[in-house]
């Protein structure tokens, strides 16, 4: 038995601990806001926060994840659009849009620790994002406005 | 509580309601039914008390029901197409909500591919807002008693100035729906200068879904009582199943049973492969089984298809006279000897990569299939599903949702089908599930094509004569085994328009049998054609030691409409009065593109070069500039691109930047890394890690897109981008390192990789 925090509501797992996290939060819970994309952690489209952090889900059994709290898309704006959010509004970042739970995850959870990002670092925190549409230089500037509200 | 109006809308709904995802279903909750019959192919717009035709429906609170009958998969046309609509109603657009029409012919056309959205649904938009204002108009005349002449409409609302009275385009929908819809040749359209949205723009209807994770894509799609599908093909194209052995598999938890799926019956078209479907409780049960599954396949004639001995056919096919394809001057005399330069390009195979991997969720039950799936072409997924199960087209009905990408991907609907296969199988609803492995090894390619491209030039460099062969797997072999040359449509994407000037051309074209599937991809034949032409006139521009854009101009020759009288010209499927290749506005867009780029103060030296290259794709006029800086140890970053553009009247100009940008990071994983190769009839990649795509460090840095202001018909915006990218990409390369790219892609390119 797997137990953990998923967006603030204890849970309790008994399948194969050797699912990912992944398909325990799509396919089971049903917040299909983390998506699949490639199963190997090549692409970031599962990004979800382990306490606190940005993991792939797709890679991370449910026995790694025992214990611990795991925050989804869903719960980031759930009180009011976190300003990650509403800079990727303003700059009008997705195209279609899959990648982008993923993509503001990870620069949720980057701007945590570097809220003053410079260009650079920026591409080394977001580099395993993939975005097929190609909407790169729309998610640098939308990090880059969001740290000056963050900060 | 809104009715809920039939049994198979009622279970999807539950579904989404049973996990939590209340939000998600919001899109597609019918209002209060006017009355009669549930029918799950009327949309809200259908059900609305006004609803002069199938685009729009106006409710007796004001709610305006626009419907988007094309697919969303990231150009925003769900919103942009509904937009020109609510500019001709002179609608409020907070009063507008967009309703995802189900494939059904009475729309008209859905396959969203071509770029063709806006250039061939504009006026239909137009004509559907205007009648319905015209309507409104007429009602509330009616009621003040006063000539409709005398009648305006302010947002959301008609007035009569001379009295001061105003009604709501709510409070006259009862009395509206009893008047006849006026005719075309009845309507005033609006004057340009009146346009409210029109050439402003919008953002999409779905920006804050997208980004809260609540947008709803085929992957997010679910019914009650449904099993996860992970399905192993034939590894090699047209293969089938010798042996079967699942004991394994049925042993993993949550894995119910397996199915299989026939075989294809040639030309595959958009059938499902067939293979060996694993059945389970959820996906990744269904992926556990499948690796467990022992299959021995009858690989069939394809299995000794190889890139590397392939590549070496088509370019001693392309060094053989070929079909002729058009022909300038006297091109049959013998060419010219002396000052002769002349050089080979190659493209691989390249897969569509979209970031949802293909999905799909069906329904059989009493004789009818309800499918909910990601998909460009839902008239198509009708078709196939009718076609697979002997149901009638109307027994499908197809929902669309959200798309994680397409790319042309999702215009063919062989995923859809085996979903419908399966569930008719067993009796209950089934999403089947692809894994990036599986979109990428059982994708229907772009075109591997080798061309060669010869030109005698005189004592300025300017070609005397030009001869350009090209040679690739149709696509039209999905649909006919035996077709090897390039069909119309696609030769004259990029290579029966040379639009130089010149006293000799000669276009040809050479035969190629395709062994894996064929299909369009974003820009489709323009990649290659564009690459190879754009690439070759850089090349004999620096033999001549002259500046590559005014080279450029001078092969294009004076301002003038091209005459294709007497060779097959589609034209992307417009109409050639309409949209006439005019050599006058790529002019413009190269001397637009060189203004702002400061071409004329730029200077290449090594490890920092500029490029340009110019193209008309999908009626699109585009000319690109691309900088970059090559280090030491070949490293290349793309500091900055470019792009000034020609697309007729924009509807949406934020929205047709953002295509540009994008179009440059598509064509930059083209240049780098785009490479699908087969070896024993097996594709070698699998997922990112062996096709990789760009990433945001190894993308453009800026893309500057400018927009030529046009009232000129609507022309694409989606795909015209990437092809004229490719080549001033890799004209950008070449000023950097001396080094030509002739071979895509880089990294298998011994030059670069």
């Amino acid at each position: 038995m797997v137990k953990l925090k998923v967006n603030g509501i204890d849970r309790a797992f008994d399948g194969d601990p050797n699912m990912p996290l992944l398909w325990y939060v799509r396919d089971v819970l049903g917040l299909t806001g983390t998506k699949f994309g490639c199963g190997m952690a090549l692409c970031g489209a599962c990004t979800v926060h382990k306490n606190g952090k940005a993991i792939r889900s797709c890679i991370t059994p449910m026995s790694a994840a025992a214990g611990s709290e795991i925050r989804t898309i869903e719960d980031l704006g759930a009180n009011g659009l976190h300003p990650v959010q509403k800079a990727w509004m303003e700059i009008n970042v997705p195209q279609c849009g899959y990648c982008q739970s993923g993509q503001i995850m990870q620069a949720v959870s980057f701007l945590g620790t570097t809220p003053h990002p410079s260009d650079q670092q920026i591409d080394d925190a977001m580099a395993g994002n993939i975005c097929r549409c190609g909407t790169y230089q729309r998610i640098r500037r939308a990090i880059k406005l969001a740290a000056g509200k963050i900060a | 509580m809104s009715q809920i109006q039939n049994v198979s809308r009622r279970r999807f709904l539950k579904g989404v309601f049973g996990t939590g995802a209340l939000i998600l279903a919001v899109r597609y909750v019918p209002p209060v039914l006017a009355q009669g019959q549930p029918d799950d192919s009327r949309t809200d717009a259908d059900r609305s008390i006004l609803h002069p035709d199938a685009f729009v429906g106006i409710q007796q609170n004001g709610t305006v029901y626009i419907v988007a009958h094309r697919s969303e998969m990231g150009t925003v046309i769900r919103t942009s197409l509904p937009l020109v609509l609510a500019d001709e109603l002179d609608a409020d657009w907070k009063r507008v909500k967009i309703d995802q029409a189900i494939g059904d012919k009475r729309y008209g056309d859905q396959n969203t591919d071509g770029s063709h959205s806006i250039r061939s649904f504009f006026d239909t938009m137009r004509v559907c807002g205007a009648a319905a204002r015209s309507m409104l108009i007429q009602a509330a005349a009616a009621q003040w008693n006063v000539s409709s002449s005398e009648c305006s409409t302010e947002l959301h609302t008609v007035v009569h100035k001379a009295s001061g009275r105003r009604l709501g385009y709510g409070d006259l929908a009862a009395a509206a729906a009893h008047l006849s819809v006026p005719k075309k040749e009845q309507l005033q359209l609006k004057k340009p200068s009146d346009w409210r949205y029109i050439a402003k723009g919008m953002a999409s209807v779905d920006l804050e879904e997208l980004c809260t994770g609540k947008a709803m894509y085929g992957m997010d799609a679910r019914m009650d009582n449904m099993v996860y599908a992970s399905i192993e093909h034939p590894p090699v194209f047209g293969g089938k199943i010798k042996s079967l052995d699942d004991q394994e598999a049925l042993k993993v938890a949550g894995v119910h049973q397996t199915v299989s799926i026939d075989p294809f019956k040639p030309p595959a078209a958009f059938q499902p492969l067939g293979g060996v479907a694993v059945i389970a409780d959820n996906t990744w049960a269904a992926f556990q089984g499948r690796k467990k599954l022992k299959i021995t396949w009858d690989n069939g004639p394809n299995e000794s298809y190889g890139s590397a001995e392939y590549k070496k056919e088509l370019r001693e096919t392309a060094h053989k006279p070929g079909k002729l394809i058009r022909s300038v001057g006297d091109s049959d005399k013998p060419f010219p000897t002396t000052n002769v330069y002349e050089a080979d390009y190659y493209v691989p195979l390249l897969a569509h990569a979209p970031m949802e991997p293909l999905v799909a969720l069906a329904e059989f039950k009493d004789g009818r299939v309800t499918a909910w799936a990601p998909t460009q072409n839902p008239q198509a997924v009708q078709a196939i599903v009718s076609s697979e199960l002997g149901i009638p087209i109307a027994d499908v009905i197809c929902h669309v949702t959200l798309l994680g990408g397409g790319f042309g991907r999702k215009s063919k609907p062989d995923y859809v089908a085996e979903a419908a296969v399966l569930s008719k199988k067993l009796g209950r609803p089934v999403k089947v599930v692809w894994t990036r492995e599986d979109d990428i090894k059982f994708d229907y390619y772009n075109a591997v094509a080798a061309m060669y491209l010869k030109a005698a030039v005189d004592e300025k460099g300017r070609p005397t004569a030009w001869l350009q062969r090209s040679v690739f797997p149709p696509i039209t072999s999905i649909f006919d085994v035996k077709a090897v040359y390039g069909d119309s449509p696609h030769l004259a994407q990029g290579w029966t328009d040379l639009p130089y000037d010149l006293p000799t051309i000669r276009i040809e074209n050479g035969p190629a049998q395709a062994h894996v599937r064929i299909g369009w991809l974003r820009s489709v034949a323009n990649i290659y054609h564009a690459f190879a032409v754009q690439c070759f006139t850089d090349e004999l521009a620096h033999r001549a030691n002259r500046d590559p854009v005014e080279y450029l101009l001078d092969l294009l020759g004076p301002s003038r409409t091209l005459d294709f009288t007497h060779v097959q010209y589609p034209n992307y499927g417009a109409d050639y009065k309409t949209y006439p290749w005019e050599t006058g506005r790529l002019r413009k867009v190269i001397e637009m593109v060189a203004d702002k780029s400061s071409w004329a103060t730029k200077k290449s030296v090594k490890g920092h070069g500029f490029g340009f290259a110019a193209h008309r794709s999908f009626l699109t006029y585009v000319a690109t500039v691309v900088e970059v800086e090559v280090s030491d140890d070949g490293e290349i970053r793309i500091s900055r691109v470019d792009t000034a553009l020609d697309a007729g009247l924009v509807v949406n100009p934020e929205v047709t930047r953002a295509q540009f940008e994008g179009a440059a990071v598509f064509g930059t994983s083209i240049v780098r890394t785009g490479e699908i190769t087969a070896k024993s009839g097996v594709i070698e990649q699998s997922n990112f890690n062996d096709y990789p795509v760009a990433r945001i460090n190894e993308a453009p840095i800026q893309t500057n897109v400018y927009i030529t202001e046009s009232s000129a018909p609507s022309a694409g915006v989606g795909e015209p981008g990437v092809p004229p990218f490719v080549a001033a990409f890799c004209n950008a390369i070449f000023a950097a390192t001396g080094k030509r790219v002739r071979d895509l892609p880089l990294s298998s390119n011994s030059d670069f990789g």
